[in-house]
């Protein structure tokens, strides 16, 4: 099975390679082919895998031996389990389709090579965070697919403002990450050991040490472990307060938009919380600030998406709430549930963000979505598709979004962590809002009159875009509407994660939910009668009557404009970031600067020594009179000095 | 009787009023060589004395080098003097003070 394991991670590396470093060799056929040869080949090995892991093999072994010192060794290695295999699937699936659409999207750009190279070796790191089973590789993974994720954003990197946003998106990273890395690091400190199955073994260990006190209230170990491991996985994926480089993010092309920021790397966080559940369901504190971060996320994020002009900010910010979704799920304990809503939520993001991909392409690069409108007409494959994404979106019955949400949304309701009301509304209301924006979206685009041509002056007839990209959309779309009923049975009820997720029986929202479980038909019949439904229509109702059936009734009295002007300002963050943290530190500078560095090490030190020898020397130099009498009275007196000394030494 | 100590305190005298003639002299460079040519003396002298009563001739034998040297050494001071005249049209003490810091 090893072959498979490299196969599923490497193949995509020796794509990228040959496509970035050999591209102008291979030239643009060469290298779409090798890369997608490369991707398909592991998606093909990840489906074996998959399928062997199914039959109860799973694997936890040592690649490679990077380096020892002393103790601690430093590895390469793989863990083969339901978890990492469910992620490979979905990792190389939707890569694969990416891929392909690819070829369609960037099909004029005079870098598509270098894009292939870039998506391949994306794939690649992906695959290596997925399938690690140390936490230095995960940490390798996690970097790495920042790094692409930085390149990809400033793909197009004569637009100031993609360069502006990648570069805010690496330091956003940055906070994340030091968070992360301090994590690893007390793992490291206090068991000696970075492999995930060793470091679990001595959880209970982790859990009974305290380490520090604040105010009278004891912080465990594990505890503290957990929140720096999370503070990584709220700047990667996205989470309220780091969420900010995300909708940014959106300057890149739209490909990665919906492979990077919308199905895979964001939602490495996700993953990496499920993967260390042993850890995290030892520490309630953790949990609750995962669900409570989780929350606000989901719910103040989708509010956002209401005023966003932008199509694809518009499915940035629904991406947003979805992941705050996967975070809550967490916090409750119920990490199957969040596993699940990752994996629909890859295929219908991916396929929202391919359509309006899709749409741009049609749109001759306009992604206003004032100046869009009526398109079902010009672009039916399109319509249809961005129809079945937003109902899954939105949770419709039967639809795979559906079976994930409500799944979480029952598992919040049922949990008893301190914070879980707050989810609990937080989620509730989130569906309201998630049907508001995503219908808001869908009339705006597809439903009403075109007003493209009447705005911009140049007329552009919407076009269908061609197959390579439609192709893809109608495959992420099978999936949206299916992998939710398909799925839902093993992964949540079942005992799919039985001994890769870890839930204490206390915690267990999913084992009560189980009970009342009685197979996809059912729970989709039977949420038709909840309250997450109706307010699903009630909020498509809404976005119908305020965008489609009366245009221009947004923001017509006083409080709406104050609350459309917060939002729009997305709360201000920016600004406070950009005043607090980029103005305190450019102001730090400025200080160290002037004191420190001007006056202190220039001044002082390096000026100030040149200064003091120049000084010295003016008094020095008048001993230097030029007489040779001068120097005959000193060097006499020296020789008296010295026989004096010779004298009364004697 | 006329001993040792005699000719060490003469040595001595010689000694200190060409030290004197060195740096209290502030008019001629030729009383500079003249006071150096001085010293040189007195240490014969004491060199003389000390193979005299000592009754070793390795003193004496010093002697005659340290004169060889010393005329040696003031012709070549001359010439010095002499070029330092050419270009300055003065051999005042005084006016030799290029080397001043």
């Amino acid at each position: 099975m090893m072959k498979f394991y490299i196969l599923s991670a490497f193949s995509p590396l020796i794509g990228a390679i040959i496509a970035g470093l050999f591209g102008k060799m291979v030239g643009r056929r060469g290298a779409h082919a090798v890369t997608i040869i490369g991707v398909l080949v592991a998606f093909l090995s990840s489906l074996y895998v998959f399928s062997d892991v199914l039959n109860g093999n799973s694997f936890d072994g040592t690649l490679y031996t990077w380096s020892a010192v002393g103790e601690t060794v430093f590895e390469v290695g793989f863990l083969i389990d339901e978890l990492s295999a469910l992620m490979m699937l979905v990792v190389t699936g939707v890569s694969l389709m990416v891929h392909i659409y690819t070829i369609g999207y960037m099909a004029d750009d005079p870098g598509y090579q270098r894009f292939f190279s870039y998506i391949s070796l994306f794939t690649f790191s992906m695959m290596m965070l997925v399938m690690s089973n140390n936490f230095l590789q995960l940490f390798f993974g996690w970097e790495a697919v920042g790094l692409v994720s930085y390149l990809l954003i400033g793909f197009w990197f004569k637009k100031p403002t993609a360069i502006y946003a990648n570069l805010k998106a690496f330091l956003v990273n940055r906070v994340g990450d030091f968070g992360f890395l301090l994590g690893i690091a007390l793992i490291l400190a206090f068991t000696g050991t970075l492999n995930y199955g060793e470091v679990f073994n001595q959880s209970s260990e982790l859990a009974s040490r305290s380490i520090f006190q604040i105010s009278g209230l004891e912080w465990s170990l594990i505890t503290v472990v957990c929140i720096c491991l999370f503070v990584g996985a709220m700047g990667k994926s996205a989470q309220f307060p780091l969420h900010v480089w995300l909708p940014d993010s959106m300057e890149g092309p739209t490909p990665i938009s919906a492979l990077i920021h919308a199905a895979t790397m964001v939602t490495a966080g996700i993953f990496m919380v499920a993967r260390m559940s042993p850890l995290f369901e030892l520490s309630e504190v953790a949990l609750s600030f995962v669900m409570v971060i989780g929350a606000i996320t989901a719910l103040f994020m989708g509010l956002l998406g209401l005023v966003q002009n932008d199509i694809k900010r518009v499915v940035a910010y629904s991406t947003l709430s979805q992941l705050g979704y996967m975070t809550v799920a967490l916090g409750a304990s119920a990490y199957s549930a969040a596993i699940f809503h990752l994996m629909t939520h890859a295929f219908f993001k991916a396929l929202l963000f391919l359509a309006a991909g899709s749409v741009i392409i049609g749109m001759h690069h306009e992604q206003d979505m004032r100046y869009m409108g009526g398109l079902r007409k010009a672009m039916p494959i399109t319509w249809i598709v961005s129809l079945i994404g937003s109902l899954a979106l939105i949770g419709f019955p039967f639809l795979s979004g559906f079976y994930s949400k409500d799944s979480i949304i029952e598992a919040v309701h049922l949990s008893a962590l301190p914070g879980s009301s707050f989810a609990y509304f937080a989620v509730t209301a989130g569906v309201f809002i998630t049907a508001l924006y995503s219908f808001r979206m869908y009339f705006l685009v597809f439903e009403g009159k075109f007003r493209g041509n009447t705005a911009h002056g140049h007329s552009h007839e919407p076009h269908e875009s061609p197959f390579v990209v439609w192709g893809p959309l109608v495959i992420l779309a099978i999936f949206s509407v299916v992998s939710g009923a398909v799925a839902i049975q093993p992964i949540l009820f079942g005992d799919f994660f039985e001994d890769v997720i870890f839930v204490l029986p206390q915690h267990d929202v999913l084992g009560v939910l189980a009970e009342e479980f009685h197979g996809w038909i059912a729970m989709a019949v039977h949420g038709v009668q909840t309250l997450p439904f109706w307010l699903a229509m009630f909020g498509i109702l809404v976005a119908w009557y305020l965008f489609l059936f009366r245009p221009r009734a947004e923001a017509s009295s006083g409080v709406l404009r104050v609350i459309h002007k917060i939002l729009e300002e997305k709360y201000f963050l920016d600004r406070f970031n950009e005043w607090f943290f980029a103005g305190g530190v450019r102001s730090i500078g400025q200080i160290l600067w002037r004191f420190g560095d001007a006056r202190l090490i220039d001044g002082i030190f390096v000026n100030g020594s040149a200064a003091l020898v120049n000084r010295i020397s003016h008094v020095v130099r008048l001993f230097q009179s030029g007489y040779v009498y001068h120097y005959a009275f000193v060097m006499i007196l020296g020789v008296f000095g010295l026989v004096s000394l010779w004298l009364f030494l004697i | 009787m006329i001993g040792l100590s005699h000719f060490l305190i003469l040595a001595a005298v010689l000694f200190a009023i060409s030290v004197a003639g060195i740096f209290l002299n502030r008019k001629n460079i030729i009383i500079i060589l003249m006071s150096i040519e001085l010293m040189l003396l007195a240490v014969n002298i004491n060199f003389v004395a000390f193979s005299h009563f000592l009754q070793n001739l390795d003193g004496q034998i010093f002697v005659f080098f340290i004169l060889t040297v010393a005329a040696a050494e003031s012709a070549i001071g001359l010439a010095i003097l002499v070029c330092l005249f050419r270009n300055l049209r003065s051999i005042n003490v005084d006016d030799v003070g290029q080397l001043r810091g």
